[in-house]
């Protein structure tokens, strides 16, 4: 078992070696085979080690391969960490990303660098499995960042586009951001307990959770201080409130990569971080109150925003934004369960969107402003199918007698009534379920807007359009729009309105299928294993509830309607967004509504301003202060007092004796040399 | 008969002799630049190979110093040699850098070529001495002397404003070296003894001890170079050749943080502790004003080069936490920035060589042409930001980490550096090598040739070894870094 898991990890980093340092003397096909045909090696043995886990009554174990710094108590290893968590996230990651590596083989068939490509998916690959295999904070951080580099990496594949590199970077900063709060944290608990291992930290944690801390200059609780600062490191990788903005921006990236980092697996590492440090969060009722609010928090703005943006990337990344929400504010009211299953589901049904929507704008000649589709439901039957799939498991529809639904159904309700259920003791849960209701409604709203928008009503791509958009598309601005995926060709006059939309090849239908499956049925099969009867024997240690902490318990057994407010306020969702899109005389009403450009309207569309709060203040001051300190600091005060004041008067010294500044710099280095000399002398004299 | 360390320390010299020979026989012509080329390589590599053999038959369990050489010389001065498990670091680091620093000339030094490799090879047996040098009086004469190749490479190699940039490096280092030459002479007069090793024992009074420290301070600081006596490096950078800068980035500027290990800590122990928050706020402004300041640069040698004192202020901060975490921390963020800011300035001469200029708005887009440059570029700029995996990760964390027990206040500036960091090499990143390529003049600019392949390798090397397996250099270290904190522990009452 040892050396499967081994081999497992290090068959992507070994492709990605492969692909991206030979990739140009193999060739194109070799790379991509070489890549994905580990990544599906890694895929099964994933799927091996799962089950085992599940049914074959595997003990955790962890496989050390190398120390990696060994100071003192500072001692951190490279290894493989194996349990119930890092189980399951194996299955996520590995499975989306084979069926992302497959997928593009047809998405990126065109494109001229695939080798580069590949090698960054399966460079992620390889970072994301080390982060949920680590077994010291050291090998989490590692991961953490280095998912983060295969991101920037990839938002920035197509580096020519201007707007794709400014991603590129927003998103690697905003993540340091995180990552700043979260080394504070790593910081703070090697200091508290002497090591930074989970295994020697999570013992002693009931012994110090009374504890108090002193951190810049305050006095906080032990528990929720270093809690607080990991879970800022959360924040900024899974995109929450205030540290959001790079997420949608992400979308810059070719859509399989969207699919795989930014819906499936690496935006969910702060669940994952949240859940693998519930021993630590789960003495930390303050930190895990601000872990709820700003769940429920991210979870309402981005499905606000997503109601109103046109990109069709956009809508689903704000969609992942929104719930990521949602698992936040389940760790946070202690069903840490429950968001490990949404973000198993999740996974599922997201990649499937996302996936969806590039064959959409394969189809589409890389258009992605949902106003230029319509009707592309006969023209694109499988991926049509598919997103159906995906948008009813995101909706969570289902029937709460028989607790039979789609994959979205069991995880999100559970989630609500999780937050319903602390909501008893705590208000904070209150007000998570409250938001949490309220966004399965909007969440509902906005996907069937998405899916009517798309496959439904009239053609909105017809000749005139194409043609004005063939035409706009020609000129160089048009590069820099939101709504091109991808530079156009050069060659694109006339290129784009002669072909109708066309349904993806199927290498690109098949992983839709595949998660289609997932979207049915992931929530229906594991169920029982992730929140339901089975889930202590599953979980068998990894995720620790306090002895007080009965909310999993207490979710399943509140009212019936409980239950069923979810589903009332997704059917309303459906409803209104049909009455919309569908039912009033084609799409025309949702398009006016938009026109009308209203208050809240603009306050949405514009994603809440806060791109523009940023920009205005901190990218300002930071190059405010740049300037201040590099023009007023450096060059007027210090150089000015100093060295620049020093050889003015030199200088002037230096004219009178005129040989003195030929410039000859032996001079110098003579009359510095005989300076030493001089002092030397004197001091052996002096002293011996 | 001479020691191992003394035959790594002169070995250059002997490659100068060489060099004063070849030319004697040839006169000054092309072909006596090349074989001068070729000499000068040679002697580095048989340095290194020198330098390598110490290092492994160093014994790393053993605190003290090793294969020792004490010979009297005159006037009651000794000739002391020694090495413990920090400065064995820096001779290593010092004999690596030095052979890509002649490969890096190899093209872009045309005139005086004989000269500017014979400043090279002495200014290495200088720097090498410094690190060996047991007596304080030797110390003295190796880190002064050290200063004239450095001042003439890049007063007389150096671009266009290469005499104010000389001068001003000049004027700050000359303060600080009177400053340190007065405390020397008097811990002579009190402590009636130069030796290096005894000095570290002997106690002086508190008091005696500000003034000395202070005195110190004054001339590592400038060469760290620590905020607000950082304004000669940027202008130093900018002017120097490419291997001069290596050099200077690599192995001078470690002169300082050196010095701090081997003077201050362990021979003004008290002072040391006195002064800790004055070091921990010029760390921290350090770290985040010149992070700024580099965020704002048009020059990319100036960028990197203020990226350096703000990478140097975690150095400083390392040294003075007082526990093993952050001195080990700042150990390997020397070694690490050697290897990561040498490369970096390895990048930048890739691109001057080809067009002469270091403006980054003159580039942009070179990624289409030159793929293999850029990801060696890409490589090091995520060292720089002290990506996890490379070399500049470990540094960081462990210096903020031994910081963050001293005081969570600088810990947390500090950390804030991370965001900095990544804020402005990637925007030179992006800058430089994104885009479509606009500037015509761009259009033909080649990829990285074998010899530059040759310079790239060995470090990147270095950055993924180091940033993987940094146990490695704690190894090495350990014993040594302990018993230092041990004794500033036990002088202060710890």
């Amino acid at each position: 078992m040892q050396t499967l898991v081994t081999i497992l990890v290090f068959a992507p980093l070994v492709g990605a070696l492969i692909a991206g340092l030979f990739g140009r003397r193999i060739g194109d096909v070799a790379s991509q085979a070489v890549t994905t045909g580990l990544l599906i090696l890694a895929c099964a043995l994933s799927w091996y080690t799962f089950s085992q886990w599940t049914w074959g009554g595997l003990e955790a174990f962890t496989v050390r391969l190398l120390p990696f710094i060994h100071i003192g108590d500072f001692q951190a290893n490279w290894s493989i960490r194996i349990d119930a968590l890092s189980a399951t996230m194996l299955i996520v990651v590995t499975t989306v990303s084979a069926l992302v590596h497959i997928y593009s083989w047809g998405y990126m068939a065109e494109d001229d660098s695939k080798p580069r490509f590949f090698a960054y998916l399966s460079l992620f690959t390889f970072a994301m499995l080390s982060l949920v295999t680590a077994a010291d904070f050291m090998q989490l951080f590692f991961g953490w960042e280095g998912v983060g580099l295969a991101s920037y990496l990839l938002i920035g594949f197509w580096f020519k586009k201007p707007s794709a590199s400014a991603a590129a970077i927003k998103a690697f900063v905003v993540n340091r951001v995180g990552d700043f709060g979260f080394a504070l944290g790593i910081m703070t608990t090697f200091w508290a307990f002497g090591s930074i291992q989970f295994a020697e930290i999570f013992p002693q944690i009931a012994a110090h959770a009374g504890k108090t801390w002193v951190f810049a200059g305050h006095t906080f609780p032990l528990m929720d201080i270093a809690c607080f600062l990991l879970f800022i490191g959360a924040m900024g990788k899974s995109a929450q409130f205030f540290l959001h903005t790079w997420l949608p921006d992400a979308m810059e990236g070719p859509t399989p990569v969207s699919a795989l980092i930014h819906a499936a697996t690496m935006v969910t590492a702060g669940v994952y971080m949240l859940c693998l440090l519930s021993p630590m969060f789960e003495y930390a009722p303050i930190a895990k109150n601000i872990v709820t609010v700003i769940g429920a928090v991210t979870a309402l703005f981005a499905a606000t925003v997503g109601l109103t943006q046109n990109d069709i990337k956009r809508v689903i990344a704000y969609s992942t934004c929104s719930q990521l929400g949602y698992m936040f504010f389940a760790a946070g009211v202690g069903a840490y369960q429950a968001a490990m299953f949404h973000l198993f589901t999740h996974a599922f049904f997201k990649a499937l969107l996302f996936l969806g929507a590039g064959s959409v704008i394969h189809g589409m000649h890389h258009e992605q402003d949902m106003r230029k589709y319509g009707a592309l439901a006969k023209l694109l039957p499988i991926t049509f199918i598919a997103m159906t799939i995906g948008t009813i498991a995101i909706t969570g529809l289902g029937i709460p007698p028989l607790e039979l639904g789609f994959a979205g159904f069991y995880s999100k309700d559970t989630i609500i009534e999780a937050a319903y259920a602390a909501g008893q003791h705590n208000p904070i849960g209150m007000f998570a379920w409250v938001i949490g209701v309220l966004v399965a409604g909007l969440t509902s709203f906005y996907s069937w807007r998405l899916a009517f928008f798309t496959f439904n009503g009239k053609a909105r791509w017809g000749h005139d359009d194409h043609h004005a958009h063939a035409h706009d598309a020609h000129g160089h601005d048009a590069h820099a729009d939101e709504t091109h995926d991808e530079p156009l060709p050069d060659d694109d006059h006339g290129h784009g309105h002669d072909h109708k939309p066309h349904e993806s090849p199927w290498v690109m239908l098949f992983p839709l299928v595949v998660l289609s499956i997932g979207a049915v049925a992931a929530g229906f099969v594991f169920t029982g294993y992730f929140v339901g009867h089975h889930q202590e024997e599953f979980w068998r240690g990894a995720i620790y509830n306090a002895p007080t902490n009965h909310v999993l318990h207490e979710a399943h057994g509140v009212a019936e309607w409980v239950k069923y407010s979810p589903l009332i306020a997704t059917i309303l969702g459906l409803l209104i967004a049909a009455y919309v899109y569908l039912l009033k005389g084609d799409e025309r009403l949702g398009l006016k509504l938009a026109e009308r450009k209203g208050p809240l309207y603009v306050f949405f569309y514009n994603k809440w301003f806060f791109d523009e709060l940023y920009d205005a203040t901190f990218v300002r001051l930071a190059k405010f202060l740049g300037d201040l300190f590099w023009k007023g600091g450096d060059q007027k005060i210090i150089d000015g007092l100093g060295p620049d004041g020093v050889s003015a008067v030199s200088y002037e010294v230096g004219k009178r004796t005129g040989k003195l500044q030929t410039g000859y710099l032996y001079h110098y280095a003579f009359v510095m040399l005989l300076g030493v000399a001089g002092l030397l002398t004197y001091a052996l004299f002096k002293f011996h | 008969m001479i020691g191992l360390l003394s035959l790594t320390t002169f070995a250059p010299l002997a490659g100068v002799a060489a060099l004063l020979v070849a030319r004697a026989l040839n006169g000054a012509s092309e072909k006596t630049d090349t074989l001068a080329k070729w000499i000068a390589l040679a002697t580095t590599l048989v340095t290194f190979g020198l330098s390598v053999i110490v290092t492994l038959q160093f014994d790393p369990k053993n605190p003290g110093f090793q294969f020792v050489e004490d010979v009297a010389w005159f006037a009651g001065l000794h000739y002391r040699m020694g090495v413990d498990g920090i400065s064995v670091l820096f001779v290593l680091l010092t004999a690596f850098l030095l052979p890509i620093c002649v490969i890096a000339s190899w093209k872009s030094v045309d005139k005086r070529v004989v000269e500017y490799l014979i400043a090279f090879l002495v200014l290495e047996t200088l720097v090498i001495g410094v690190f060996c040098a047991l007596d304080l009086i030797l110390f003295y004469l190796f880190f002064e002397g050290g200063l004239v190749p450095m001042f003439l490479i890049i007063g007389i190699w150096g671009g266009k404003r290469r005499v104010y940039a000389a001068y001003k490096f000049f004027l700050y280092t000359l303060l600080g070296s009177v400053l340190m030459l007065a405390a020397i002479l008097a811990m002579i007069a009190i402590a009636h003894t130069s030796s290096i090793p005894a000095l570290m024992t002997f106690k002086f009074a508190p008091w005696l001890q500000t003034w000395l420290w202070l005195a110190f301070f004054a001339s590592f600081a400038v060469k760290m170079p620590m905020w607000p006596v950082h304004t000669w490096l940027p202008d130093a950078h900018v002017e120097a050749p490419t291997a001069g800068s290596v050099i200077l980035a690599g192995i001078l500027l470690k002169m300082g943080g050196y010095g701090f290990m081997r003077f201050s800590l362990p021979m003004f122990p008290n002072a040391s502790e006195f002064f800790q928050p004055l070091v921990f706020a010029l760390s921290v402004i350090a770290i985040v004003y010149t992070s700024l300041v580099a965020f704002r640069q048009t020059d990319i040698k100036k960028l990197i080069a203020y990226s350096s004192v703000a990478h140097m202020g975690f150095v400083t901060m390392g040294i003075f936490s007082g526990n093993a975490a952050g001195e080990q921390g700042a150990l390997f963020q020397m070694l690490s920035h050697g290897v990561i800011s040498g490369a970096l300035f390895l990048c930048v001469g890739v691109v001057y060589d080809r067009m002469h200029t270091r403006e980054i708005a003159f580039y942009g887009g070179l990624t289409n042409r030159m793929p293999h440059y850029a990801f060696v570029f890409l490589l090091f700029t995520m060292g720089n930001v002290g990506l996890p995996g490379t070399s500049g990760f470990v540094g960081e964390i462990l210096t903020m980490t031994g910081a963050y027990k001293a005081s969570t206040w600088t810990a947390l500036v500090a950390a804030s550096g991370v965001i900095f960091s990544a804020m402005y090499a990637l925007t030179l990143y992006r800058r430089v090598m994104y885009g479509e390529i606009t500037n015509p003049q761009l259009a033909t600019i080649k990829d990285l040739e074998p010899r530059e392949y040759v310079l790239f390798v060995p470090l990147i090397i270095m950055t993924l070894v180091l940033g993987i397996y940094p146990n490695l250099v704690f190894n090495l270290t350990a014993s040594s870094v302990d018993a230092l904190v041990g004794a500033w522990r036990a002088a202060v009452g710890g």
